[in-house]
C-alpha cells in the first residue's frame, strides 16, 4: 500500500515517542541560546526551535510545535541527528536532508549521514507533505543563524 | 438516519422535490476518474465544486464559435459575446431573485467582491461630497463574526486600519451557533456595515439573519450576506432575505473559477465610488479627470472574465434545472446521514451544529488526537478527497482550541455510499494511528 512509503514505521515511532521534545534552558550559563518560530501558513502547523551553541558545537536543540505526524517526527530526528555535533556537521546533514525533500522522490539518501532521517524519502514523493517535513529544519537553521552559527544572520527573516 | 413519522396534514417526506442522483453523477465527467486506485469519493465541495459536461460545453463553444471581446465592438462575434455575457448576468440576476439584472456585478470571486465594498467605504471616506452611508472614521464599526471564512475578516480589518474605524464581532457558541445575545449591545447607531456569513464554510451553520436584519434596519448601517457557501446549495432570494449586499462565487456552484457576484441594491451600488479604475467603468475620460458608468460597468473595469461568465450562467441553468429545493433537500438528507454515521466513529468530535436542522452539508471534525493532515492522507490513499486544515477560518479553530479541522463536505452528486466510504476511512485511519 502507498501509504506505507509515506508512512514509514520510523516516522510513526518517532511521532508517537518524541525525542527530545519541550523547550530547554542551557545547561551553561556562558552558551548562546536563541530560537526560531515557524508557522506552515497552509495548514496552521507551528514549531519553536531553540538552539544553544557551545562554541561551534550545537549542545542542545529543543523544540516544541503542534502539527502533523510529519512535521512533529521531523522535529524528533532533527534533534536526534543535530544535537551535539558541530556546525559544518550539522549542517552537512541539513543540507542533505533538504536535498533529500527536494528531490520528488528521486534521491537515495545515504543512513550514514541522514540516520532515521532516510524514512522521510517517502515523504518527497507528497509535494503537499513536503513542507510539513521541512518546517523544523527551517526553523533549526534560522535558530542556529541567530545563535552564531551557519547561515550570517542578516539572511534570516525576521 | 432515523426517520420520524411527521403527523397527518404536515409536509410529508415524499412532498419534497428529488432528482435522480445517479443521473446528476453521470452528467460530471471526472467523478468516473480513479484516485489512488480507488473509485473517487469527492467530499470538498464546500471548497470546490465539480463541473458538469452542460458547463463545460458551453465553455469550449464560447471560445469556439463566439470568443470575441464584449461591450466594445460592432462585428458579429463582438455582439454574440456581448449577449452571451449580458445574459449570464440575466440568469444570475434571475436566480437570486436580484430586481434589477443591473444589480449584478461579475468579480474574480467572493473575496474581490467583499473587498470592492470595503474599498467602496475607503473611497468614499475619503471624499467629504461621497454618501454618508458610505463615509467611515473614528467612532464608527464595522461588525462581522468569529464564523468568517478570512475574505469576510482581512478586508474590514484593513478597512479599520485606513479609516481608524473599530471593528467589532459576534462570538460563536460552543454548538457553534451564532452568539446573537449582545446583539443590541454589538449593532449601534455606530454601526456601518454589518458582514455576515450567510453558511459557515467550516461549521456549517446556516445563519439566521432575519433578528439581525431588523437590528440593522434600525440602526440604519447596511447589511453584507456572504453567500458563498448558501447560494449553491438552496434556493436564496435577495429580496426575502433583505440584504443589501451578498457575494458569492462561481466555481462552488458548478461553474468555473474566475468569476464571482457582488449583488447589491441598486440604489447603493449607484451611490458607492468605483474601486478599479480603467476600460469599460467609464463614461468619459479626458487627461485631467473622468466620469464613471452607472453600475454594474463602473464596478467591472476591464476585459472581464467573459467565457467564465457564461459558463457560470450555464451552471446557474443546470443548478435552476434540478431545482434549488431538491438540490437543498438532497444534502439535508445527506447530512443527517453522515451525521448519524459519524457519530458511531469512536474519538469522533464534530465542530458546529450536531443535528441536521439550520446547517448545510459541510461537517469539520476531529478525530482523537490524529491531526487532520494525517487523516486527510490516509483518506486520500482510499479515493477519499477531504479537505483539512484551518479552512481559512483560523477564528474558529482558536474558538475550538484546535489547530486545524478535517471538513467533509457535500453536493448534489454526492451519495450515501461515499459517507460509508469516508467513516469505513476513517476506521482505516485509526489503525495506522492507534
Amino acid at each position: 500500500m502507498q501509504l506505507d512509503q509515506l508512512y514509514q514505521e520510523i516516522i510513526l515511532d518517532h511521532y508517537k515517542h518524541p525525542h527530545g521534545r519541550g523547550l530547554r534552558d542551557a545547561e551553561d550559563p556562558q552558551a548562546r541560546v536563541a530560537e526560531a518560530h515557524h508557522v506552515n501558513p497552509t495548514c496552521g502547523d507551528e514549531i519553536t526551535v531553540r538552539v544553544a551553541t557551545d562554541g561551534d558545537r550545537l549542545a542542545d536543540i529543543s523544540y516544541d510545535g503542534l502539527g502533523c505526524s510529519i512535521s512533529q517526527a521531523s522535529a524528533s530526528v532533527l534533534h536526534e541527528l543535530l544535537t551535539g555535533r558541530g556546525a559544518g556537521e550539522a549542517f552537512a546533514v541539513h543540507q542533505a536532508f533538504v536535498e533529500l525533500m527536494s528531490g520528488r522522490g528521486q534521491v537515495t539518501p545515504d543512513e550514514d549521514v541522514l540516520g532515521d532521517g532516510v524514512a522521510f524519502a517517502g515523504v518527497a514523493r507528497y509535494p503537499a507533505r513536503v513542507k510539513c517535513a521541512l518546517l523544523p529544519w527551517m526553523a533549526f537553521k534560522d535558530a542556529a543563524a541567530r545563535a552564531g552559527v551557519g547561515a550570517s544572520p542578516t539572511e534570516v527573516k525576521a | 438516519m432515523t426517520t420520524t413519522a411527521i403527523p397527518e396534514g404536515m409536509p410529508q417526506y415524499d412532498d419534497v422535490p428529488r432528482f435522480d442522483v445517479a443521473a446528476v453523477r453521470a452528467d460530471f465527467p471526472i467523478l468516473d476518474r480513479l484516485v489512488n486506485g480507488h473509485r473517487l469519493v469527492y467530499l470538498d465541495s464546500a471548497n470546490t465544486s465539480h463541473k458538469p459536461r452542460q458547463v463545460l460545453d458551453v465553455l469550449t463553444e464560447h471560445y469556439a464559435l463566439h470568443n470575441a471581446n464584449v461591450s466594445r465592438s460592432v462585428h458579429t462575434l463582438g455582439t454574440e459575446a456581448t449577449e452571451a455575457y449580458e445574459g449570464a448576468r440575466a440568469k444570475v440576476a434571475a436566480f437570486v431573485n436580484a430586481p434589477s439584472v443591473d444589480e449584478v456585478v461579475f468579480t474574480k470571486n467572493s473575496t474581490e467582491a467583499i473587498n470592492i465594498v470595503a474599498y467602496a467605504f475607503s473611497n468614499a471616506s475619503l471624499r467629504p461630497d461621497a454618501d454618508p452611508r458610505f463615509r467611515l472614521g473614528p467612532g464608527d464599526e464595522i461588525v462581522i463574526s468569529e464564523m468568517e471564512h478570512h475574505s469576510n475578516i482581512v478586508p474590514w480589518q484593513l478597512l479599520a486600519e485606513r479609516t481608524g474605524a473599530t471593528l467589532r464581532w459576534f462570538p460563536v457558541t460552543d454548538s457553534g451557533r451564532l452568539d446573537e445575545s449582545g446583539l443590541a449591545e454589538l449593532v449601534t447607531e455606530r454601526t456601518k456595515i454589518v458582514s455576515l456569513v450567510h453558511t459557515s464554510n467550516i461549521l456549517g451553520t446556516v445563519n439566521a439573519t432575519a433578528r439581525i436584519t431588523e437590528r440593522v434596519r434600525q440602526v440604519g448601517a447596511l447589511l453584507l450576506l456572504d453567500c458563498s457557501q448558501s447560494v449553491p446549495h438552496m434556493p436564496v432570494d435577495v429580496v426575502d432575505l433583505d440584504a443589501d449586499f451578498i457575494v458569492f462565487t462561481g466555481h462552488k456552484m458548478c461553474g468555473p473559477t474566475g468569476i464571482g457576484v457582488l449583488w447589491g441594491r441598486g440604489e447603493l451600488l449607484a451611490a458607492m465610488p468605483p474601486v478599479f479604475g480603467g476600460g469599460s467603468m467609464i463614461e468619459t475620460v479626458s487627461m485631467a479627470r473622468s466620469t464613471f458608468a452607472a453600475p454594474p460597468a463602473r464596478f467591472e473595469a476591464g476585459t472581464p472574465p467573459i467565457a467564465e461568465a457564461v459558463a457560470l450562467g450555464a451552471a446557474v441553468d443546470y443548478l435552476t434545472g434540478i431545482g434549488m429545493r431538491a438540490v437543498q433537500w438532497h444534502e439535508k438528507e445527506l447530512t443527517a446521514y453522515a451525521l448519524d454515521a459519524l457519530a458511531t466513529v469512536p474519538e469522533l468530535r464534530i465542530f458546529g451544529p450536531a443535528v441536521p436542522v439550520g446547517r448545510g452539508g459541510t461537517i469539520s471534525f476531529a478525530l482523537g488526537d490524529v491531526h487532520p493532515h494525517d487523516v486527510g492522507q490516509v483518506l486520500d490513499a482510499l479515493g477519499v478527497q477531504v479537505r483539512v486544515g484551518h479552512h481559512c477560518a483560523k477564528p474558529v479553530c482558536t474558538r475550538f482550541g484546535v489547530p486545524a479541522m478535517t471538513r467533509a463536505s457535500f453536493y448534489l452528486y454526492t451519495t450515501t455510499e461515499e459517507i460509508d466510504a469516508l467513516v469505513a476511512g476513517l476506521e482505516q485511519v485509526r489503525k495506522v494511528f492507534d
